[in-house]
């Protein structure tokens, strides 16, 4: 891909058949909703909460179609046990988009503690994740196809601030 | 009616449909009484079942999909009736068996008594809801309802009678998502 943008991103997972997007919005994420939603082949449903988008995602892996979910980081706590008493037993993969606020202690205060954690508990749960960048984005799809694919597990890829474009 | 005589009715009815199941009584409940390939048992995630069945039914638009939830699943997720309302999938069918308790926890009581839920998927935008409140007009009922366009909502009021000796699902969490996937494709 020769430049990230919120237009070739979107169009990248789509060719790697994820086909069914759901989430919660973030600011650094409204450039990609903003996509889903101005595409035509692909769909993106608002959810009410992170762990409702864990279930739609969920229903739709089981009827054969790979999902993505897109978050903020604060939907980690709210879907945590959906992912540990779902989706990690089960063996009901998706690809899990992201948002990275309080990075750094560099935030409003909601977000400085799950900032701070949000890594921890991905990796507590045992829940793989990438940092995506520009650079490492063809890389980071691969791994994570890989592990949705192969482990049958949700992969995360972590947005930070300034990645993609953003829509107010 | 019992909850046991709910399903006793309601099982009979249900023929290739996949159903997904909401935790606690109504997935034990629901296998010990028959034990189906096209069921997925939902036995963790308390208040997805809803939102799992939507997005199996936004994905199979060609089956009629159907919900088992509990009062307290529907309760904890009442955002996800709105979801079910926005999206509405014409084959979803969301049966929910309301003892107005907790029931495989000790039969705490939940709210079911004094909010009327499917006054609340009414509202929220289901095509059809109904109440019922005697097992000879669940087969009626659940006819009318799995006809009809949906979004559809059929709750079936049911007096607690769960016996803690029940069994557990004993597929493990993988043979269902297997087995429920192979049934349904």
């Amino acid at each position: 891909m020769s430049s990230l943008t919120s237009q070739s991103f979107i169009k990248r997972l789509v060719q790697e058949e994820y086909k069914f997007f759901t989430g919660v919005p973030c600011s650094l994420l409204s450039g990609l909703i903003y996509e889903l939603e101005s595409q035509d082949e692909v769909r993106y449903i608002p959810a009410v909460r992170e762990d409702a988008a864990v279930g739609l995602c969920t229903g739709a892996y089981l009827a054969g179609t790979m999902p993505v979910l897109l978050m903020q980081n604060s939907g980690l706590g709210y879907s945590l046990n959906a992912f540990t008493s779902l989706n990690l037993i089960y063996k009901i993969p998706m690809l899990v988009i992201m948002s990275w606020r309080g990075k750094d202690g560099k935030d409003a205060p909601e977000h400085i503690i799950m900032g701070d954690i949000d890594k921890q508990l991905l990796k507590t749960a045992g829940m793989e994740y990438s940092l995506l960048s520009e650079k490492n984005c063809e890389e980071v799809l691969k791994k994570a196809k890989q592990k949705i694919m192969e482990e049958k597990l949700p992969y995360t890829l972590i947005v930070e601030k300034g990645l993609f474009d953003e829509r107010h | 009616m019992k909850g046991t005589e709910a399903f006793q009715e309601l099982l009979p009815l249900i023929n290739d449909e996949p159903v997904v199941h909401a935790n606690g009584f109504i997935c034990r409940e629901s296998f010990a009484l028959k034990d189906r390939e096209a069921n997925f048992y939902m036995i963790g995630s308390m208040g997805l079942a809803s939102s799992i069945g939507l997005g199996v039914a936004m994905c199979k638009p060609d089956k009629k999909v159907i919900i088992i939830d509990g009062d307290g699943n529907v309760l904890m997720a009442l955002g996800t009736l709105a979801m079910i309302a926005a999206e509405a999938p014409a084959n979803l069918l969301h049966i929910v068996i309301d003892n107005e308790v907790y029931e495989s926890t000790g039969s705490q009581r939940s709210l079911s008594s004094k909010v009327h839920l499917e006054e609340v998927a009414k509202s929220s935008g289901y095509k059809n809801a109904l109440r019922v409140e005697k097992k000879e007009d669940i087969k009626a009922a659940y006819m009318k309802l799995k006809e009809l366009p949906g979004p559809n909502f059929l709750l079936i009021k049911v007096e607690p009678c769960f016996d803690p000796s029940t069994g557990r699902v004993t597929h493990t969490p993988e043979e269902i998502t297997e087995r429920f996937m192979l049934a349904i494709r």
